[in-house]
């Protein structure tokens, strides 16, 4: 495949991929979205409003910004764990529970740490996340190279064993709040606190230090990824496992360690939630982001600054979504309605060519470029 | 930064402006749900409904946010303090720490919340609590005088308090009928003393609030009180297909006889927690600028709480029975009978 492109850093079919098909299927999305709104009985006037809440809830503001980074993070570290998952072609369904596992041990590496200084009982507790996370999906990575149990089978059985043991073990008097019948553990000490990066400017900002933690594990995914040798492996195991094995490498050891990738940056992407967001572990606070994740990580082609983008789209939805309950008074279930739209489109982009065609030239003209 | 923020804020250009230009009311109300939704039949529409009185009789404008996940409850009060909000009103127990938090950054703006009282109180909340044991004692003894299997079932959302205190006070009501009857009915699924017993830890899954009533159906159980929120609607599909002869569910928070409609034949009662009437007042006060921190309850006494007529099942309950009921209530607002020992 020789052509013009070749060569340049970013040529036109990586802008097709990466900006026009994604900003052709927002404009899509959103259309059916308002087509949906109107068809339920939603006045005109209150659709436009809705999308300018939908802006102004996502980046129309620094609260704004900040709202849509703190969602983001959580789904952009799990998203590429699976995404690594999907590269050594391994369909992780587990991110869910590995999060759950993981927020709950960086909760309670935190509490034991209490005493110590923050830059201990910070990383402390984030590591503890990580190796949780880890070995809670080593388990599955195991499973699927010494018995050949599925993984889709076993990490969603994972994610049922992981709610439960989470409603158990925050009913234990090691982990449960003082002084409380219902399952909740004790408040995150804050040395072990993500520390909030903009209060100075206003004490509701959210957005916390995981910001840092989330680009470093981006770049920290693309290295393994592209750049070193277990990412090879990763990537060789993904597209032909039985080549991959007369290569040489240890197919077995290729799934534990891909799924344990996976597993800790899942279980940081709990940590990040308890330590940054919540403070505390009760039951539900993964909030479905492992799953969500999923659809991050293939949104961003399985591509850590893919997922990077995916997961700020995501996050930008969310935070949105948010100012279009409170402005336009629309139900929070439609904004699931146009995240999925979106998908629909993004993950099909041969729909999004046909709907768009004069989107999508063969030589750059530059049309549909903005 | 200011200039940055400022500049940020014009980003959406004219869509936005639209959307500012909203008709400045005089009065705006917002509300923060808990998990379940807004239009739950039950907990988080009660105190929605409270909100939607007040727009009819006192013509303010009303919002809500509806929180998904506990992830939810500090960005969505976050976001309703930029709403130019008079009054935030967060709506459960489990929004306890959030609406802490949110209301000592915000001193000036006016909290309130449902089901959780301060201790020592913040100045700017007014939390609103239920004497709801005084309800469900009335329940209690009803079911107790109902049951043909002499076995009751009651399962909660999440073991804390605010429904707890339901399944307290229905299980010593069902004690004072055995105590005053000499009969022995027993209740499955709370224990008063250990503080254990059964319980969804959630308060959205229908299918759990079928499952769990069934469970208590094949113990034996003929009436069941679910204390979790919209999850009881699912006990109340299998009451309808047992029949109301084999299960009898008693309602919660609102008179689940009006607000589940296609089911109400199944409600024996419901015991009625009017977070409405107090929600409503508590933004009435606030509008005429008489709003102050503190407790609020709501008692038999003051109809904060009460238990809903028997509707369908008026016939099937004897005088007899409902007298005593009469007679109860009335002993336990002069205080000559405790709902609490």
């Amino acid at each position: 495949m020789k052509d013009a492109t070749q060569g340049r850093v970013f040529g036109r079919t990586q802008l097709e991929d990466l900006v026009i098909v994604p900003l052709f299927a927002l404009v899509a999305a959103l259309f059916l979205g308002a087509l949906v709104m109107a068809a339920t009985g939603v006045a005109p006037g209150t659709i436009a409003q809705s999308y300018a809440a939908l802006l102004k809830g996502s980046v129309g503001s620094i609260d704004a910004v900040s709202e849509t980074l703190t969602a983001a993070l959580p789904l952009v570290l799990a998203g590429l764990g699976l995404a690594l998952g999907f590269r050594a072609g391994l369909f992780n369904i587990g991110a869910e529970g590995q999060i759950v596992m993981g927020g709950l041990a960086a909760v309670v590496a935190g509490v034991a740490l209490a005493d110590f200084p923050a830059f201990i009982a910070l990383p402390g507790a984030l590591l503890a996340g990580a190796v949780t996370g880890a070995f809670y999906a080593g388990i599955a990575g195991w499973l699927r190279a010494a018995t050949g149990a599925h993984e889709v089978i076993s990490t969603i059985m994972l994610n049922l064993i992981s709610f439960r043991l989470l409603d158990y073990l925050l009913r234990t008097p090691l982990i449960q709040k003082e002084g409380r019948a219902d399952p909740i553990s004790k408040s995150v000490p804050d040395v072990a606190e993500l520390p909030k990066l903009l209060t100075f400017l206003d004490a509701n900002l959210r957005l916390h230090a995981g910001l840092f933690l989330t680009l470093v594990m981006v770049a920290a995914a693309y290295w393994l990824l592209f750049r070193s040798k277990l990412g090879f492996e990763f990537r060789a195991s993904g597209e032909n496992a039985i080549a991959a094995r007369f290569a040489g490498m240890n197919a077995g050891l290729t799934i534990v360690m891909a799924m344990a990738v996976a597993g800790a940056l899942a279980g940081l992407a709990g940590a990040n939630q308890t330590l940054g967001v919540l403070g505390r572990a009760t039951p539900g606070f993964s909030a479905e982001i492992g799953f969500d994740a999923i659809a991050v990580a293939l949104l961003g082609r399985s591509h850590p600054v893919g997922v990077l983008f995916a997961g700020i789209l995501f996050g930008a939805l969310e935070a949105g979504g948010r100012q279009m309950q409170v402005d336009a008074g629309v139900s929070i279930d439609l904004i699931g309605i146009i995240q999925s739209l979106i998908i629909v489109f993004i993950a099909a982009p041969l729909l999004v060519k046909a709907i768009f065609p004069w989107g999508f030239r063969k030589a750059g003209t530059g049309k549909g470029r903005s | 930064m200011r200039v940055f923020f400022r500049t940020a804020s014009m980003v959406g250009g004219a869509l936005i402006a639209m959307a500012l230009a909203n008709p400045a009311l005089a009065f705006t109300a917002c509300q923060v749900t808990d998990t379940g939704g807004i239009d739950d039949n039950s907990f988080n529409q009660t105190a929605w409904k409270g909100v939607l009185d007040a727009e009819q009789n006192l013509g303010v404008e009303g919002r809500f946010l509806e929180s998904q996940a506990e992830t939810d409850y500090d960005a969505n009060i976050n976001s309703l303090i930029d709403g130019d909000c008079d009054i935030i009103i967060t709506v459960g127990f489990l929004l306890g720490d959030a609406t802490e938090k949110a209301a000592k950054a915000n001193p000036d703006q006016p909290f309130s919340i449902v089901d959780f009282a301060y201790d020592p109180p913040i100045e700017n909340v007014l939390g609103q609590v239920y004497a709801t044991d005084q309800a469900a004692f009335l329940g209690g003894y009803l079911a107790a005088g109902m049951s043909k299997t002499k076995i009751l079932g009651t399962f909660g959302g999440i073991n804390i308090p605010p429904v707890t205190i339901f399944m307290d006070g229905f299980v010593r009501g069902v004690d004072h009928w055995n105590a005053v009857k000499d009969d022995n009915v027993t209740v499955l699924g709370w224990n008063v003393d250990t503080r254990e017993g059964l319980f969804t830890n959630n308060f959205d899954n229908l299918d759990d609030g079928r499952a769990y009533a069934q469970n208590l159906y094949d113990e034996g159980a003929d009436i069941v009180l679910p204390v979790a929120g919209p999850v009881g609607l699912g006990s109340a599909t299998l009451a309808d297909e047992l029949g109301v002869d084999k299960l009898k569910i008693i309602g919660v928070d609102a008179d689940l006889y009006y607000t589940d409609t296609e089911r109400q034949h199944v409600y024996l009662t419901s015991i009625t927690k009017r977070m409405d009437a107090t929600v409503a007042a508590v933004i009435e006060t606030t509008m005429n600028g008489h709003f102050e921190g503190g407790v609020l309850v709501g008692t038999l006494e003051n109809g904060g709480v009460s238990l809903a007529p028997f509707h369908d099942m008026d016939d099937m309950v004897p005088d007899a029975l409902k007298a005593e009921v009469e007679a109860l209530r009335a002993s336990i607002i002069d205080g000559s009978i405790s709902v609490s020992d």
